[in-house]
Formats: structure tokens, sequence, C-alpha cells
């Protein structure tokens, strides 16, 4: 019997909720959900406050209303699954290890920073710092997966290290910076600035882009790893044109600055 | 003794004596399947027999675009070896001078085991540190690059206990009788996936016998089966109307496979001018697997 929370008090203040994951609630009877701790503003109070909870965690947690003021859902999140029907808030899967979160709505900034295994699906919108490093930390995700279906804000993947990390929709600015390495994949069209102090990695996009002055042009080939990564986020739902898989990039190897071994590619339609 | 027949060809109620190997699978894509082919056949070159090659391979099938992990056309190749340790070998040998060589080729690995060969986290050493590693889920690759852009291969191939050395015997009236059911039955074994028949369009005419009065060889002729000598050696096997006798050997990833594709070769080559089919073996003391034609039958 998988546990379901429904959102009856929507919070005026961000709530953080980071005893919400599958690994906190495994087992815990209805009573004892209800009297964990969460933290209204600086009011620290009873995730019964805000939730109606229902069932018992056995590895799934449905979470259903408005829950963009919610913030931390599934933190350090180690197996299991989270369905989240609504929108939701900041700090989604913070330095998650395993498992998967699915939001049917739009997500917050700071979408699984510092994530290292597990996977995250966005069905709508994200804002900016997905799968991104900490300010002041060098190293952003080490690995799993998150794939936004639509767009996403600034620094997507910043300063990530390995992993997958999709848009369906448009990137902002600084995508991919200070990347170390992994692959980010953009279907819509990239802001300003992307690859900003890339070291290594790859960033891959549908559309073209103004390159730093910091990145080359190497040359238009079928790389074909990009169709097995193409392949795979098709097979999540993402719409991937056959042109595209077969099709030809350039390559911008950058950042100059850098090592100057991360790759943009490019989809030359 | 003869017990059984198929038609008119009678079917000795022998068993052939196949041995332990380790074996694993092979995909080779490219752009078109010419160039696969092309792979594919200089990989599996010079690997008729571990006698003398190190190593076993084949071609199992070609592959639809839809069926490789990179929808293109490919090939699936089988390679076997005495152990895990050698088939590793063989493998980074094979698919660094004939795969990666091979223009537009991509080489992934088609056999999921808890045991592997770690091949492209060795060829990757050739990109000169312009190698780049890629993680895909479960799969990590490596893209080599190369004079026509690069070359992909995963980090390790699957490896997997296997049956080497499973085989059929055909005795017939001439040359021509023989070749041309040696040549229906390898086309019926070719239809079974999981095996491959490594000797020239899998068959063999120099079938062997263990040991030899040449201290030197581990290996010679087997004389028992050769017609010229069938008054001379004293223990020939070929009956007074055979005029030519040939071999298939068969190497599989498991027993299954190899006896489905010993049933159907035995079938195909059942024609008229067939006296017998039969089976080689070492009297049963050296291989680990005993595929008697009659049970082989009757299980089907």
């Amino acid at each position: 019997m998988s546990l379901k929370l429904s959102l009856h008090t929507k919070p005026d203040v961000p709530l953080e909720a980071a005893v919400i994951c599958t690994d906190k609630l495994n087992g815990a009877n209805e009573t004892a959900i209800a009297a964990l701790t969460v933290f209204h503003g600086n009011d620290q109070t009873a995730l019964g406050e805000f939730f109606t909870v229902k069932g018992q965690c056995d590895g799934e947690i449905h979470i259903e209303g408005d829950l963009a003021n919610v913030k931390h859902l599934g933190s350090e999140m180690t197996s299991g699954k989270m369905i989240i029907e609504g929108d939701v808030g900041q700090h989604l899967g913070a330095g998650m290890s395993g498992g998967e979160i699915i939001v049917e709505g739009n997500a917050g900034n700071w979408v699984a920073p510092e994530m290292t295994g597990g996977r995250v699906i966005i069905k709508g919108n994200a804002g900016h710092m997905v799968g991104s490093a900490y300010r002041g930390d060098a190293v952003g995700i080490l690995g799993g997966e998150i794939i936004i279906h639509g767009n996403v804000g600034n620094e997507l993947g910043s300063a990530m290290r390995n992993g997958l990390v999709v848009a369906g929709g448009n990137s902002g600015d600084f995508t991919g910076v200070n990347m170390h390495a992994g692959t980010i994949i953009v279907l819509g069209e990239m802001g300003i600035r992307s690859g900003a102090g890339m070291k290594r990695g790859t960033i891959l996009s549908m559309h073209n882009a103004d390159m730093l002055p910091t990145f080359s042009h190497a040359c238009t080939y079928h790389p074909y790893f990009v169709r097995l990564y193409l392949a795979y986020i098709k097979e999540q739902g993402l719409t991937i044109d056959d042109a595209q898989l077969v099709g030809n990039y350039q390559r911008w190897v950058g950042d100059a600055i850098e090592l100057n071994r991360g790759e943009i590619l490019l989809y030359v339609n | 003794m003869i017990t059984m027949k198929i038609k008119s060809t009678e079917i000795v109620d022998t068993f052939a004596e196949a041995f332990k190997m380790s074996g694993t699978r092979v995909i080779i894509t490219a752009a078109t399947k010419q160039w696969a082919m092309a792979a594919a056949q200089s990989m599996t070159g010079f690997a008729t027999s571990v006698i003398g090659c190190k190593c076993e391979a084949g071609i199992e099938r070609e592959l639809n675009a839809e069926e490789t992990p990179d929808m293109r056309p490919g090939v699936s190749v089988l390679l076997f070896a005495m152990d895990a340790d050698g088939l590793g070998k063989r493998l980074v040998e094979r698919i660094g001078q004939c795969v990666m060589t091979c223009p537009t080729t991509a080489c992934f690995n088609g056999l999921e085991s808890d045991t592997t060969a770690i091949v492209g986290g060795q060829l990757r050493y050739f990109g000169d540190g312009h190698q780049i590693g890629k993680v895909l889920g479960d799969q990590r690759l490596w893209r080599i690059p190369v004079m026509d852009g690069e070359f992909v291969v995963d980090e390790h191939f699957g490896i997997q206990d296997a049956v080497g050395g499973g085989n059929i015997l055909i005795l017939g009236k001439d040359q021509k009788t023989v070749l041309k059911a040696a040549t229906a039955a390898t086309k019926a074994m070719c239809e079974i996936d999981g095996v491959i028949l490594p000797f020239p369009a899998g068959v063999v005419r120099s079938g062997s016998k263990v040991g030899s009065k040449y201290k030197s060889l581990i290996a010679s002729s087997n004389d028992a089966y050769c017609p010229t000598l069938r008054t001379v050696t004293g223990k020939s096997l070929v009956p007074e109307d055979v005029n030519c006798v040939l071999e298939i050997v068969i190497d599989g990833l498991n027993e299954a496979t190899v006896a489905d594709a010993m049933r159907v070769g035995l079938h195909a080559a059942a024609k008229p001018g067939i006296k017998q089919l039969s089976a080689g073996n070492y009297g049963g003391n050296l291989g680990q697997y005993h595929l008697y034609l009659n049970k082989i039958l009757e299980a089907s």
C-alpha cells in the first residue's frame, strides 16, 4: 500500500519538508508521519498541519496539491518512488542518490542539486540551477538523470561532473557553466554563454546557438553516440525527430580558458 | 552400432564430445550492412580452432537497424575461448584491429552477464588522451577519435560459460554428395541463434584426433575417418561404400543451443547418398559435454 499525502493548507511562506522522502517514511504509520517535524518559515510545526496522511509508505509516495511553496521534497533520497501531482518548490531531490521522483507539474529552482544517482522527471518547466552545484561548491551532480520536459532557467547543470540532464524545451543563459563532465541535452534553444568555463563534458542542442569566442569549430559530422542518447530520452517520452537521430552536428570545442576538452554539439538542420 | 535412421541415412549410436568454453556476443554496427559485415568477417577471420587460433569465432546473424543499439545495420558475432581471461584478450585484439579499423563502425556488448571483460576501457588509450567516456544508464561507452569521426565502443563485454566442439560427421558416397549435404546442414544450423560454425563456410575436412606420432604435435589427422586410409589404419570408421567425410563443428552459448543446431543439421544432412551421420569424440574422457545423436533426435 502506497502513502498518499494531500496538501490541505497552502503554506504562506516556504515550507521545508525534507522529511517527505521514501527513506524517512518507509514503514511509519499515519499518526507518526503526521507528527513529523517540518519548518514553516522559521516556525517548527508538524507535517499534519499541512498534509492529510493516508496509507503507509511501501517505497512509494503520492503527493498532491499546489506544492510550489514546499521545499526539499525527496532530499537525500536513496530508493523508492515519489509521484507529485502538481507544482513543486525549490530543492526537490537535493543530494539524492537513488530512486525516482516524477513531477506532473512545474518545479522551482535548484532541482536535484548535487545529486549522485537516481532520476528526476519534471513533466512541466523548471527554474534556475537545475542539477547544479551549490554556490561556492566546485562540483555539482556526480551522477543520475534529470529530465525536464519543458523549459528550464539559467545555469542548467552548473559544474556537473557526471550524469545526464535533459531539457525538452529551451534553456536559459549559462547552460553547462563550469561543467566538468557529463551530458546536457537541450532540445530547444539555449540562452547565451553556453558552456562558459567548461572543462570537459558534452552539451548537445537541436538548435543553433551563439558561441563564446573561446569555443572553436572543429568539424561537422555525425556522432554515433548521439543516437544512443536520443533514443534513450525518446523512451522517456520526449519528442525526437528522426532527422535528429541520423543528422549531422557541428562540433564546437572549448572552453579555451579552461582545459578546452569540452564540446558543444549543434544539430545542423 | 546403428539403432536409428533418418530416411535412408544411418545414425551412428555415438556422441559428440564438447568442451566447456567461455563465450561472448559482440554487436558490430556501421553505416551500411556491407561495412558491418566487412568488420565482422575481419574479426572472425583466423578463428577456426582454439588449437591454432587462440579462439573460435563466427557470425551469428545479420541485424536489422531496429535491433541494434544505435539503430544502424549490424552483425552479431560470437567469440569463444578456453577461459574468460583469454577471451578478454582476444576481444581487445580483434575489436581493436578489425572493428575499430573499419570505417563507420561502432561496437557494443551483446551479452548481459555478471562476468565481464574490459574492452573499451583498454582500447580507449588509442585516443591518446582525446578519448571521451560517456555514461548512459548502466552503460559506459568510450568515444575514440578516428579519422572518419569517432569509434564508439562499450567499456565492458559480458562473458558466460559456453560450449565448444559440438559436431556432426557426414559420411557419403562421394565428395559432391557430401558437400551438398554439408551445405544444407550448415544453412539449417545458421538459423539457430546462439551458435556459430567456426570453420570455412561452417565445414571442416581436416578433422583431428588428440596426439600424434610426432611428439611436438598435440593434434593430428583423424585417420579413422580418412577414406584413403580405410584399409591402412586398422581402426577405420569409414564404411566400404563411403568415399568422403566432412565435419561440422558447432560452438554455442549453452548446451541446448548446440544440441538444437546438431538436430537441425542432422535432419538437413540426411539425403540420398549419405550413408551415415556420426559424431566425433575422444572416448568421453576429455570433454564435459556428451551430446548423443540418438537422444538429440529423440528429443525432437
